[in-house]
């Protein structure tokens, strides 16, 4: 089973992390992801970039608006994440414990959906759409 | 079973599973080698783990404090024996205060391990047991209930093996040059039986069985972290990352089996698909060509990065086939290189090929060489010779599934 590990950190966090040397947490992060390689359970990991270069599109009206970062009201922020394939969720509560956050940090550990979880959908009508869209890509 | 010491329970076995490899390992070099008695004291320090955990909490460190309460358990042991050897009298002497801070797991005592949970000296299925134990980190129950078999089976099999390996005083070691290729195939060879007794098994849960081959892709990553420089464990990886992508599509909603022509292939994982590209690149990247486990890989890629049968490079399958060939002459391979020919090249070269192997008297007493020819035949129009090859290749299929197929497929001949 696969799980995600969503980084959360807070403003608290952001504020202790600017008294640790940057260079620091490099190291500590990659020991992290270098343990997890090697005991073959990390299919991957992303970092993101400050929120200033990111934008939000908010549904919350009638045409999707598109508001430039940083977000505003937005209390913990989303800073990355990692994929874990392992063979329980205790395995990754562990994990998730060892990652080397700071105070005010936050992994948020969520199960990523497999076809198990979409069983009662098989004959849904989307699906069965695709496959006949997909037929008629081979009859070409 | 639910309740608190159900939940002591699954985070030891959580902490066993991420720990457990490098605890024998350390223990293994620890004892002189014996990676009998390692896993028996590893395993000790688990039952302590079970009664203090819950009202400790889990230790900081819980790989340190696993092997250090093994280690004095051991001590303990020895120097209750009078009769015990000199060696293990001298390593209780040495070591009075196992400190949890010295722990320091070392990936060579890892990688020794895993190289002595394959010693030639065991059968392949003693290897495949010992390796998911020691190295996967698994119990006898979960491999006995991951291989459909009883579980003192299984138990007997890792006793008898840690007894061979202790007669036959295995070091505990990584082989020398002279062996390194031939025992890493062992290894690797291990691993992939684990991944096709999942991937290909008629029986059996089909949950479970994507279960066994999720185990096989973690011990190739485990093995990948540890040999980097090795294009073949790459090459491993890749195959199997590549193959375990079509798993969902591989079978219809009754069940049946769904060959790759006739395979949705938006059902493919194309996560996974692209894992499998990474990993043939890393073992492309090291510059040592390819072995039998890339070129395989290189096979699975072509099939998983093209959008449909018709659109597939099957010229550069059947090249992909000539060099697994030359590699690792065999004649399934040479049979799957006739099947590429003939959607590169049509029938006609294709069956040649096909000649020729039945000329050499190969695969005799198979049904795959006359269903291919069958196959081939009828493409060809030559409907007679088709009609009878097809009924020779069911009357020599392993299972009703496949007999029923070819019988049909005689059939709409007419």
């Amino acid at each position: 089973m696969k799980y995600m590990l969503i980084m959360r950190a807070t403003a608290e966090a952001i504020e202790a992390s600017k008294d640790v040397d940057f260079e620091e947490i490099i190291n500590q992060m990659g020991a992290y992801n270098e343990a997890m390689m090697k005991a073959g359970v990390l299919l991957a990991g992303e970092g993101l970039t400050d929120p200033e270069e990111g934008f939000v599109v908010d549904f919350g009206a009638d045409k999707p608006v598109v508001t430039d970062g940083p977000y505003g009201e937005v209390h913990e922020l989303f800073n990355g994440f990692w994929i874990l394939e392992v063979s329980s969720k205790e395995e990754a509560v562990e994990w998730a414990s060892r990652a080397p956050l700071g105070r005010g940090s936050k992994l948020e550990v969520r199960r990523v959906s497999g076809e198990e979880d979409f069983a009662d959908y098989a004959d849904n009508e989307y699906i069965q759409k695709e496959a006949g869209w997909r037929e008629e890509q081979a009859a070409r | 079973m639910t309740g608190p010491l159900a939940d002591a329970r699954r985070t030891v076995d959580a902490v066993w599973r991420i720990e457990s490899a490098r605890i024998v390992a350390t223990l293994a070099k620890w004892t002189g080698g014996d990676v009998g008695l390692a896993e028996d004291l590893a395993q000790e320090a688990l039952v302590d783990a079970l009664t203090q955990w819950p009202e400790s909490g889990v230790p900081q460190n819980a790989g340190a404090w696993l092997t250090a309460v093994a280690k004095r358990r051991a001590i303990d042991r020895w120097r209750r024996d009078d009769r015990l050897a000199e060696k293990y009298r001298t390593l209780a002497q040495e070591l009075d205060e196992a400190h949890e801070d010295e722990w320091q797991p070392i990936d060579d005592d890892v990688l020794r391990l895993v190289f002595t949970a394959c010693h030639p000296v065991l059968s392949r299925e003693a290897q495949v047991a010992l390796t998911l134990r020691v190295v996967g980190g698994l119990s006898s129950e979960e491999i006995a209930r991951l291989f459909l078999l009883p579980v003192p089976t299984v138990q007997q099999r890792i006793v008898r093996a840690k007894k061979t390996l202790a007669a036959a005083k295995a070091p505990f070691e990584t082989p020398e040059p002279s062996e390194w290729a031939e025992r890493l195939g062992a290894v690797l060879g291990v691993v992939y039986l684990v991944f096709t007794e999942g991937y290909s098994a008629t029986s059996g849960d089909r949950w479970v069985r994507t279960e066994l081959a999720e185990e096989a892709l973690r011990l190739g990553r485990v093995l990948a972290g540890l040999l980097p420089r090795e294009p073949e464990v790459h090459g491993l990886v890749a195959l199997m990352e590549l193959q375990a992508s079509r798993f969902r599509a591989r079978t219809g909603p009754d069940g049946a089996p769904v060959l790759l022509e006739d395979q949705d292939r938006t059902r493919w994982d194309h996560t996974q698909i692209r894992r499998g590209v990474a990993a043939l690149a890393r073992a492309d990247a090291l510059g040592r060509g390819r072995g039998p486990f890339a070129l395989q890989a290189a096979i699975a890629e072509c099939h998983a990065v093209a959008p449909s049968v018709e659109a597939t490079d099957w010229h550069r399958i059947v090249v992909l086939y000539e060099a697994l060939g030359r590699l690792a002459p065999n004649p399934v391979v040479e049979l799957n290189r006739a099947v590429a020919v003939s959607m590169a090249a049509g029938p006609e070269p294709a069956l040649r090929l096909v000649d020729e192997l039945a000329g050499r008297g190969e695969l005799a007493g198979s049904h795959l060489l006359p269903s291919v020819r069958g196959e081939l035949l009828t493409r060809l129009g030559r409907r007679d010779e088709a009609r009878s090859e097809l009924l020779v290749a069911a009357s020599l299929a392993r299972n009703d599934r496949q007999r029923q197929v070819l019988v049909d497929k005689a059939a709409a001949l007419g």
